[in-house]
């Protein structure tokens, strides 16, 4: 069939709703949207670091971009959730546009090193710019009755989700399986070849007649604008927002590590490593009552990078053909 | 007027001294990272490492903080040669590229950051010794003299010292240059007789060295935690990039470089917009040469 | 054959060690649930690595012994406490899925925050969701916005807490030199940025006129730039709202440049605690800055702290922690965090939470750091920040700190210990 794919997309967002409405233990949906928002952050840098071979180290700074234009958007309009991850993405995207303009000479670790400069600077500004709190950071309070095109979504009897951390949930749940969609599409596309072309040899590519600019833009604008989608609702789920937690380091290594554990070959990679390191990290943070927690996360990326160089894809691949043989 | 260029003088001289300490941070990710390719971002956290060996030392034995930082060097070495060991079986040995030993290093850095933790808990440390906390006072005309803070003199010149013996290391001895050769053309050492491998494993173990004596001077101008390496995580390898990969001496003048524009900004329009001005720096030079002040292969690496 | 063998072996080293780190999980789990029977869970988070660790893991000693000592008495409601904590690594981040693990799966039945404005900030909606009281340790203003009348605050600023945290130290300043130009110096942070502004406020009520203001970023490895600059401006007085790195960075760049400010501090974070004040030692006198527990004799107005502190040190010693030896800072503070939540439940008798928040609104409560009454927001119904000043420091001893005699109180007035002097009479 030629949709498969899709309709298990389409299952899957499904699933994801009737989850919200089975399930009544919340714990799940916190842990959950963790997860998720790290499966969209490591697909949309494996986009870009996996498929062309530009590593972003300021991964950080467009998810940030998410979370402050939703946190302007806020403070401005007063406008809803969905809104704020559209205009989160938009401009998150501009900025990876942008981001592909200036580090068009750029190669290796040059790009990443500028990428993590652009970070810098974005999070120096945004200290400084009070309207959205600045360095003292910003309370943001979640609409009591938020609604869309004209349904009460949440609302404890009348809602459609009894409360936020549902919603917030479903939302990043969907943009998870967007994302994965619009990789997976990426990677069969010319444009995912045209990328891979990229990563082999710029000169060779360039000389065989890949557009090699051209696609390079279009991978930094659909890379920063899934991270500016992932973003955009971190304010609502802290509640509290200020540049150093929306520029954790955290998001940046967690962009890189995962698709890295996973494999960078295939969309399935990152999502195998969001929910592989993802789920230890919540796991080890929450179940262990000490800072050793951190340790089981060293430990099991040492391991795993040890055991499986090239991400569990391409482990597996390689055992398949080491059995074939 | 006067007070004007007592200001610039001043901020001239802290950000020369402060580029020093940045230099010391920063050379040996400069062998690892800039000769070598090995993307090392647990270098910071190593640095950190050997902050609290000092401390260590320094307040069980009052041991003063250089010395313990060069007593601390050879189990640095150590510590290289075993990661270097592990790092080229896992990644280098089946040609894996250089990225793929990010995840890695990541994990050690966690590894190494909890080890602190447990050995020394999470409290902020210093190290005392006589020359933290004095300066040394230079009239130079009226209304204008400099103060020159001892604690950063130290790490200036031990910086300065370190990072040009390695240099000249690198550049005037056979096996300096096979470090060199060894990041261009593997194959000409292998003709010439010589294990491409060993020598990176001792360049590579160098680096990490001066993680001891880099430490030392960590806590000497700093107040340390065991988290502390990831605020400096951007800055090193930044000056590292803007020196030029591979080269030395761009390192320091790299990092004097950052040092100077932190101190003018930090004087004269408000220190809380130095990050921006120093990556933007960087950002300014890739635009214009993308391999970096001093680099010298150009573009792709 | 031989890489099909080793092949397999990574299958199963993988697939064990997925299945190792679900099973330890498990077992932690059910080790955590499995206890004596019934016992009151009381669950927070706490910043036990990181940036902020250091107040983490020094609140969270001083809840142990809150534990130890209800359980001594026979537990709450006669039931013994059982505490639930995790790490959350001082990121926000974290906090909301640890409280959502503690009501929802652990099924604790009181909780209390970390350590923290921006570690209480993202548990707030889910104590509220849930109308949990909740206790919030060393927050600043964090229930500005949300006005939840079960949030209480265990920070002696007052009701405004960001101008009551500094009020004093400008009372102190003013009353002795009448400082007419101020400059600041603030850290490009959450707490510091609040203080900073308060101060502001407290600094143009009494006429000053501010010469310089800056914010220094967290990466400043340097210090002497920024002094030099606020020096030029040739102010009467500094105030300084800064963290740890930030406050030993400026105390030595005060050392190596100097300054003729008459009045140096206000709210440096981190001169508080053991490991900067050994490591600063003589180059904190004259440094007047905000404090809440000092060793000095007119301190015993508050019952019981200077005994839970000796216990503390001892514990520290004892069982050789790896926390701040003296614990001056947040022990008490972090103990009476607890400790006013356990005295309401015991008086209301059950663990009603509307019931237990209701009496801890009404109720003037007498504990570890003397009486405290709530107001608006659940903030001190007045503030009670002391002012001291550093003197006397001849080395890095750490237990001089430990005597009295280092830290002089001047205000407020009535367990005044000591005078204010100008910045310049106490530097050698």
């Amino acid at each position: 069939m030629k949709y498969t794919f899709e309709i298990i997309c389409m299952l899957l967002i499904v699933g994801l709703f009737v989850l919200t409405q089975v399930i009544g233990n919340q714990f799940y949906f916190f842990i959950g949207f963790v997860i998720l928002q790290y499966m969209v952050m490591a697909t949309a840098w494996n986009i870009l670091g996996g498929y062309g071979g530009y590593v972003n180290f300021g991964s950080a700074g467009f998810l940030a971009t998410g979370a402050y234009t939703a946190v302007a958007l806020i403070n401005f309009l007063d406008v809803g959730l969905v809104e704020q991850m559209v205009a989160g993405g938009v401009i998150a995207g501009l900025l990876g546009l942008a981001t592909g303009y200036l580090t068009l000479r750029l190669r290796g670790v040059y790009f990443a090193i500028a990428t993590l400069a652009l970070a810098i600077i974005l999070e120096t500004i945004v200290a400084h710019w009070d309207y959205v709190g600045g360095a003292a950071g910003t309370s943001i309070l979640p609409k009591r009755k938020p609604e869309l095109f004209g349904e009460l979504i949440v609302d404890r009897k009348a809602g459609i989700f009894e409360n936020y951390k549902e919603y917030l949930f479903f939302l990043m749940g969907t943009v998870a399986i967007i994302s994965v969609w619009v990789a997976r599409y990426i990677e069969n596309s010319k444009l995912g070849r045209g990328l891979n072309a990229i990563k082999d040899s710029e000169e060779a590519a360039e000389c065989m007649g890949v557009p090699t600019l051209r696609l390079k833009l279009i991978a930094t604008t659909i890379s920063g604008a899934m991270m500016g989608v992932a973003g955009a609702p971190l304010a609502s789920y802290l509640t509290f927002i200020d540049p150093l937690s929306a520029f954790n380091l955290e998001y940046a290594i967690n962009a890189i590590a995962m698709p890295m554990i996973g494999g960078t070959i295939s969309w399935a990679g990152p999502v195998i490593g969001a929910l592989l390191l993802g789920t230890a990290q919540q796991v080890s943070s929450l179940w262990i009552q000490s800072e050793l927690n951190l340790l089981i996360v060293g430990v099991v990326l040492v391991v795993f990078v040890i055991i499986a160089p090239e991400g569990i894809i391409g482990w597996f691949r390689k055992s398949r053909q080491g059995s074939g043989r | 007027m006067a007070i004007f260029i007592d200001l610039l003088l001043n901020a001239l001289v802290i950000g020369i001294l402060l580029g020093g300490f940045y230099a010391a941070l920063s050379i040996g990710l400069s062998i690892t990272f800039g000769l070598l390719d090995v993307v090392n971002i647990a270098h910071p956290t190593m640095l950190v490492l050997g902050a609290f060996i000092a401390f260590l030392l320094n307040s069980t034995w009052g041991i003063d903080p250089i010395l313990a930082g060069i007593i601390s060097t050879p189990f640095f070495f150590i510590l290289g040669w075993l990661i270097y060991q592990v790092y080229y079986n896992v990644f280098e040995k089946s040609g894996a590229e250089s990225l793929r030993g990010l995840a890695f290093f990541f994990g050690l850095l966690f590894i190494i950051e909890v080890g602190l933790i447990i050995q020394f808990g999470v409290d902020h440390r210093l190290v005392e010794a006589p020359y933290i906390g004095e300066s040394w006072n230079i009239v130079v005309g009226e209304e204008i003299d400099v103060a020159i803070p001892f604690r950063l003199l130290v790490a200036f010149v031990v910086a300065a010292i370190a990072t040009l013996s390695i240099h000249f290391y690198l550049t005037k001895t056979f096996f300096g240059r096979a470090v060199r050769a060894v990041a261009q053309d593997m194959m000409a050492l292998r003709l010439m007789g010589v294990d491409p491998i060993r020598v990176k494993r001792i360049a590579f173990a160098l680096g990490v060295a001066t993680a001891g004596i880099g430490g030392a001077l960590m806590i000497i101008v700093l107040p340390i935690e065991p988290s502390v390496g990831r605020l400096y995580l951007g800055n090193v390898f930044a000056i590292v990039v803007l020196g030029g990969l591979g080269s030395m001496s761009g390192t320091l003048l790299a990092a004097v470089i950052i040092g100077i524009a932190e101190s003018i900004v930090a004087t004269f329009f408000g220190p809380s917009w130095a990050p921006a001005v120093s990556f933007g720096i960087l950002l300014a030079v890739l635009a214009f040469r993308p391999e970096g002040l001093f680099g010298k292969t150009a573009g792709a690496h | 054959m031989t890489r099909n063998v080793t092949n397999r072996v990574r299958v199963w080293l993988l697939a064990g060690l997925f299945v190792a780190s679900v099973v330890l999980s498990g077992s932690f789990a059910t080790t955590a649930q499995a206890q004596t029977k019934d016992p009151i869970k009381v669950g927070f988070s706490m910043a036990l690595s990181g940036a902020l660790a250091g107040g983490g893991q020094q609140s969270l000693v001083a809840i142990q012994l809150w534990a130890e000592d209800v359980n001594k008495k026979g537990g709450l409601l006669g039931r013994q406490v059982e505490l639930v904590f995790y790490d959350d690594q001082t990121n926000p981040k974290n906090v909301p899925g640890i409280y959502s693990k503690l009501l929802d799966v652990d099924k604790v039945d009181l909780i209390v925050s970390g350590y923290g404005t921006n570690l209480i900030a993202p548990a707030m909606p889910i104590a509220i969701n849930r109308e949990m009281v909740f206790m919030g340790l060393f927050g600043m203003n964090a229930n500005a916005k949300w006005e939840y009348e079960n949030y209480f605050s265990i920070l002696p600023a007052g009701p405004d807490p960001a101008v009551g945290f500094s009020e004093v130290w400008f009372k102190a300043v003013q009353e002795k030199f009448k400082p007419k130009t101020i400059a600041f110096i603030a850290a490009d942070a959450e707490f510091a940025q609040n203080l900073k502004e308060g101060a502001v406020r407290n600094a143009k009520a009494m006429g000053m006129e501010i010469v310089y203001e800056q914010n220094y970023n967290p990466k400043t490895a340097d210090f002497t730039p920024i002094l030099r600059a606020a020096n030029a401006k040739k102010p009467d007085a500094i105030y300084i709202a800064s963290y740890p790195n930030g406050s030993a960075g400026l105390v030595r760049a005060l050392a190596e440049v100097g300054t003729d400010a008459k009045a140096v501090g206000g709210g440096m974070v981190g001169l508080q605690f053991a490991g900067l004040m050994a490591g600063l030692g003589p180059m904190l006198n004259g440094i007047a800055n905000y404090d809440f527990f000092v060793p000095e004799p007119t301190m015993n107005l508050y019952p019981g702290a200077s005994d839970l502190i000796a216990r503390y040190q001892a514990k520290v010693k004892a069982e050789n922690l790896k926390v701040d030896e003296l614990g001056y800072y947040l022990v008490p503070w972090a103990y009476a965090n607890v400790d006013i939540l356990g005295q309401a439940v015991q008086a209301v008798g059950s663990l009603d939470q509307e019931a237990i928040g209701k009496y801890i609104r009404d109720t003037e409560f007498t504990s570890v750091v003397g009486k405290i009454k709530f107001g608006k927001n659940g903030e001190w119904a007045s503030p009670r920040t002391l002012v001291v000043q550093y003197q006397g420091i001849t080395n890095n001893d750490l237990d001089q700190f430990a005597k009295a005699g280092t830290r002089k109180i001047l205000l407020p007035a009535d367990i005044s210990t000591g005078d204010l002097q100008p910045f310049n009479a106490l530097r050698k």
